[in-house]
C-alpha cells in the first residue's frame, strides 16, 4: 500500500516529528532483573513496564510514529510491544516499528553506540520524511508532552533541543550538565564535572531538526561507538548549530540502579504521589492480559500499597507495590517490597525490602531481608541499598532465611542454603549465562 | 468453522429495576472487571467460533460502547468478525424487533449468506463458561434438529419459574417444554443456549414469520417440541442468569468464593473483556479490606467488607461498606455507611450519608449528585 502512495504522486508520506526510542541497553546495574531481558522491559509500578512511559508519552503527545531500537535480549520487549495495540500505535502509516540491528552486504555490525544505532536506520527515518526527530531512551519514569518541547524548539529556532532537569547541586557531578544563558541557548557541556557550574542535567531526550541530525550522522559515520552525548552534540555545537535547553519541571526519575528503581516504586504508594498514575488526561498504557478484580481475604490486610489485577491477598501487605496475578499466602507479611506479576508467596513467609521479579515462587515460612547489612561479595556496587533481589522464575525453598544485599536467580534447592540461610552479601546464581 | 454464533442481547428485564434503566441486561457490569456479555463472547471465541452476531435493541448505548472494538475477544479477523444488528427501517418493514425470532428474521440475509452449517445461539445475560463444540458434537451425534443446553436449578440458587422448564426422556429428548410456568414440573431450566442447523433455522424462521409469530422460545421451541427432534444437553458447571436484582447480587457475591474465582479467573480458558488501562488499585492508610473484590483504578481509604467494588471506585476516609456492590466510577465521600446496597455506576455519594438495605431486600442507590460540587 505504501508503495502505491509513493508512486501515485498525489500523496507523500510526511510526519512532522517521529520518535526513535533507544531500548537496546542491558542496564547491568539492575543485576538479575535484566539477566534475561532489556531494561525497558523491566516491570514498574505493579502492572507497567519501564518502556510504557515513553511510549505512552509519545501517543499522548501526538507522536504516532516510533522506531524502537532493540539489541540486548529483545524477546520480552518484542512480545510486549507487538504491533503496538495497547498504545494505539498500530497504524496504517507510522505506528511502532521494532528496529533490531541487521546484516548488510558489507560492514555488518551491532549497534555500537546510541547515534550509530540511529545512523543504521537512516532509511527508516527518511521514509517518513520528518522535519524533526525526537530521541528518547527507554529507562526513565516521567510524563512529558513532547509537543510542548517541539513548540519550544521551534520558537527558539534551535537546531537541537535538549531536555534538562534541575538536580540538587550536590548530585550535579553525577550527570552531564549544560551551561545555558537566559534564553536557554547552551554555551557549554560538562560531563560529570567535579565542580559543576550548573545543575541543569541533560535527561537524554533530544529534538533534532532532521537535516542537522542527518548531516551529523553521515559525517560521523566512521566514528567508533558514535554516541549522542559524546560525539553528535559536540560536533553540531562545534559547527555553530544552535543548541537549546528545554527546562523540564515535572517528575522525572532515572531508574538505572536497584536503589533508585526501588525508591521510585515506593513513591507510588504515597498518599498523593508526586508521580500520579490516576490522572485521566495523561494515561499510561500497557499490554495487560489480566482483567479479573483483585481479592482481599478476611485473613488479609492491606495498607499503603498498590495492587494489580487478579491478585489474591491472604496475608499482610504494607508499603509495597504488588503486580497482577500474584498470590500472597496466609500469614505472609510483605513490607517495603516490589512484587511483580505472577509471583506466589507461600504461607507464613516474611519479606522485607525485596524486589521479586515475575513468576517467582517463594516457599512457606521463608524469611527475606533479615539481619544486618553486609557488602555484596559478587557485585558490591549493584546489590547494595539493603535490598534482596530475586530474578524471574526463581524458586526459593520453604523455610530458608535470606539476608540483605543479596541476589538470587534460578531454581534454588534447600542444599543451596548452608544451615538454611543465605547470609547478607551472598548470592546464588543458577540461571542465565 | 462449523458454526456461526448469535448472541441475543436485546432484552430489558424489569426485574433488574433501576439498574436496567440505562443499559441492556447484557451490558450489566459483573464481578468488578467484566460485562455480562463478555461470558458469551469469550465462550464463542474460546470455542473457535469466529463469526458472531449480537442482536440488540433495548438501551444499546452502553452495550455499543462496550463492543466498539472487536479486538478484545479476538474477533477483528478477515475470516469472520463481530456483527451488531440493531433494528433498522427498510423498504419491507419499519418495526422494532417484535421478538427474538423476528430479530433473526429481519436479518435473515445474514444467515442465508453465511456458509457455516450450524448456528450456536446464546443469550447475553448468562454467567458461565462453556465449550460450545461439545454441545455441537452432542447435537450431531444425536441427530437432533435443535439441542438446548440446560441445567438443574436448586431452589436456593434461583427461582425455577422464571426460566424455560424442560422435561427429558432417558435419551435426553425433550418431551415437555414450558416457558416460565406457574408450577414447574421439573427443576431443569433451559440456559438459553441452542444449536440448530443453519438451513433448519432459516426454514423455521420463515414459517414463523409467515404465521405472524415472533418469539424463538414460544413460537419455535415450545411449538415444535413434539414435531422436531429437540434434545437437552445438561451441564453441571457454574451457570447463573442475572435477570433479577437478587440473582445479579448473588452472581457478584459468588465470586467471593475461592472455587468460583479459580474456575473463572485461574483456569483455562480465560474470559476476555474490554481493557481500560486503569492504574493498579491503591490502598492508603486507614484502608481495611476484608473478603472483597476490588477492581483496578480504585482508591480505598476506608473499610470494605464482603463487597465487590468495580473499576475506579473512590472510598473516602472512615467509610464503611458492607455486603454491597459498587459499580464503576463511583465516588463515596468521607464517613459514609453503605450496607446491603447496589450503587449505580458513575454516581457520587456525599460525605456523611447512610444507605442501608437488608439482606432480603437489597437497596439500589442512584443519587445522580454532581461530583465536583462536593
Amino acid at each position: 500500500m505504501e508503495l502505491n502512495y509513493a508512486r501515485r504522486g498525489d500523496f507523500m508520506i510526511k510526519k512532522e516529528m517521529i520518535a526513535m526510542l533507544l531500548a537496546g541497553g542491558q542496564g547491568s546495574r539492575l543485576g538479575v532483573l535484566t539477566s534475561n531481558l532489556a531494561k525497558p522491559a523491566v516491570a514498574f509500578g505493579g502492572k507497567y513496564k519501564i518502556i510504557d512511559f515513553p511510549l505512552s508519552n509519545c501517543i499522548n503527545s501526538g507522536v504516532d510514529t516510533v522506531g524502537v531500537l532493540t539489541q540486548y535480549r529483545p524477546l520480552r520487549l518484542n512480545q510486549h510491544i507487538g504491533i503496538g495495540i495497547p498504545w494505539d500505535l498500530d497504524r496504517n502509516i507510522g505506528g511502532v516499528t521494532v528496529l533490531p540491528p541487521y546484516e548488510k552486504s558489507n560492514n555488518s555490525e551491532w549497534y555500537t553506540g546510541t547515534a550509530n544505532a540511529i545512523y543504521q536506520n537512516l532509511e527508516f527515518i527518511d521514509y517518513y520524511n520528518p522535519d524533526y526527530v525526537l530521541i528518547l531512551s527507554g529507562d526513565h519514569i516521567y510524563k512529558m508532552d513532547y509537543e510542548h518541547m517541539l513548540e519550544y524548539h521551534k520558537s527558539c529556532n534551535a537546531d537541537i533541543t535538549l531536555a534538562t532537569y534541575e538536580v540538587p547541586w550536590e548530585e550535579a557531578s553525577r550527570f552531564g550538565v549544560v551551561i545555558a544563558d537566559d534564553n536557554g541557548v547552551i554555551s557549554e557541556f560538562e560531563e560529570k564535572p567535579a565542580n559543576p557550574r550548573s545543575n541543569k542535567a541533560s535527561m537524554g531526550i533530544y529534538i533534532f531538526s532532521w537535516k542537522v541530525l542527518r548531516e551529523a550522522l553521515v559525517a560521523l559515520k566512521d566514528q567508533p561507538e558514535c554516541d549522542f552525548g559524546k560525539h553528535v552534540i559536540p560536533y553540531c555545537h562545534g559547527n555553530g548549530k544552535k543548541v537549546c535547553a528545554y527546562d523540564f519541571k515535572g517528575y522525572w526519575k532515572d531508574v538505572g540502579t536497584l536503589g533508585s528503581y526501588w525508591e521510585a516504586n515506593m513513591e507510588l504508594v504515597d498518599i498523593i504521589p508526586e508521580f500520579n498514575l490516576y490522572e485521566e488526561f495523561w494515561k499510561i498504557y500497557t499490554k495487560s492480559d489480566a482483567i479479573p478484580p483483585q481479592y482481599i481475604d478476611a485473613s488479609g490486610k492491606v495498607s499503603r500499597c498498590i495492587i494489580g489485577e487478579g491478585t489474591e491477598i491472604y496475608g499482610d501487605v504494607e508499603n509495597s507495590v504488588i503486580g497482577s496475578c500474584v498470590t500472597i499466602g496466609e500469614g505472609a507479611v510483605i513490607r517495603n517490597s516490589i512484587i511483580m506479576n505472577g509471583v506466589t508467596i507461600g504461607d507464613g513467609a516474611v519479606i522485607d525490602k525485596a524486589i521479586i521479579a515475575e513468576n517467582v515462587e517463594v516457599g512457606k515460612n521463608a524469611h527475606l531481608g533479615v539481619g544486618e547489612e553486609a557488602v555484596n561479595e559478587m557485585k558490591p556496587a549493584v546489590y547494595a541499598f539493603g535490598l534482596v533481589t530475586i530474578g524471574e522464575n526463581s524458586v526459593i525453598p520453604d523455610g530458608v532465611s535470606i539476608g540483605k544485599n543479596t541476589a538470587i536467580y534460578g531454581k534454588t534447592e534447600p542444599s543451596d542454603y548452608p544451615d538454611g540461610a543465605l547470609k547478607s552479601g551472598g548470592s546464588i546464581i543458577k540461571a542465565g549465562e | 468453522m462449523r458454526a456461526l454464533g448469535i448472541i441475543l442481547a436485546g432484552g430489558n428485564s424489569n426485574k433488574l429495576g433501576d439498574l436496567s434503566a440505562k443499559r441492556a441486561v447484557a451490558a450489566m457490569p459483573i464481578t468488578g472487571g467484566y460485562r455480562a456479555i463478555d461470558f458469551a463472547l469469550s465462550n464463542m471465541t474460546n470455542s473457535h467460533i469466529q463469526k458472531v452476531a449480537v442482536f440488540t435493541q433495548y438501551n444499546t448505548r452502553s452495550l455499543n460502547e462496550h463492543l466498539n472494538s472487536s479486538k478484545w475477544w479476538d474477533f477483528g479477523r478477515k475470516q469472520g468478525g463481530l456483527y451488531i444488528f440493531t433494528p433498522t427501517i427498510t423498504a419491507a418493514n419499519s418495526y422494532w424487533y417484535k421478538g427474538t425470532a423476528d430479530a433473526l428474521y429481519q436479518n435473515i440475509n445474514f444467515l442465508k449468506e453465511s456458509h457455516e452449517p450450524y448456528v450456536v445461539i446464546a443469550s447475553g445475560d448468562g454467567i458461565y463458561k462453556m465449550d460450545y463444540n461439545k454441545l455441537l458434537e452432542e447435537h450431531i451425534s444425536k441427530g437432533a434438529d435443535i439441542t438446548i443446553a440446560c441445567k438443574d436449578i436448586a431452589p436456593e440458587e434461583d427461582d425455577i419459574n422464571r426460566f424455560g422448564v424442560l422435561k427429558m426422556d432417558t435419551d435426553g429428548r425433550i418431551i415437555d417444554f414450558e416457558e416460565k410456568p406457574l408450577v414447574a414440573g421439573t427443576n431443569t431450566a433451559s440456559i438459553g443456549v441452542y444449536v440448530i442447523r443453519r438451513r433448519q433455522l432459516i426454514e423455521l424462521l420463515e414459517t414463523c414469520a409467515n404465521e405472524g409469530r415472533n418469539d424463538f422460545v414460544k413460537d419455535i421451541l415450545v411449538r415444535y417440541k413434539s414435531v422436531k427432534k429437540i434434545y437437552g444437553y445438561k451441564i453441571d458447571t457454574y451457570w447463573r442468569n442475572i435477570g433479577t436484582v437478587d440473582s445479579y447480587y448473588k452472581a457478584n457475591m459468588d465470586f467471593l468464593k475461592k472455587d468460583v474465582r479459580n474456575y473463572f479467573f485461574r483456569q483455562h480458558p480465560d474470559i476476555y473483556s474490554k481493557v481500560e488501562d486503569l492504574p493498579p488499585a491503591k490502598y492508603n492508610d486507614g484502608a481495611v479490606v476484608n473478603n472483597s473484590l476490588i477492581a483496578s483504578g480504585c482508591i480505598i481509604n476506608g473499610t470494605v467488607e464482603n463487597s465487590v467494588l468495580f473499576k475506579k471506585v473512590y472510598v473516602g476516609d472512615n467509610c464503611i461498606i458492607r455486603n454491597s456492590i459498587i459499580l464503576n466510577d463511583v465516588h463515596i465521600g468521607d464517613n459514609s455507611v453503605i450496607e446491603n446496597c447496589i450503587v449505580e455506576s458513575r454516581d457520587t455519594l456525599r460525605a456523611n450519608t447512610v444507605y442501608q438495605g437488608t439482606p432480603d431486600e437489597i437497596k439500589i442507590v442512584s443519587e445522580k449528585n454532581f461530583r465536583y460540587a462536593l
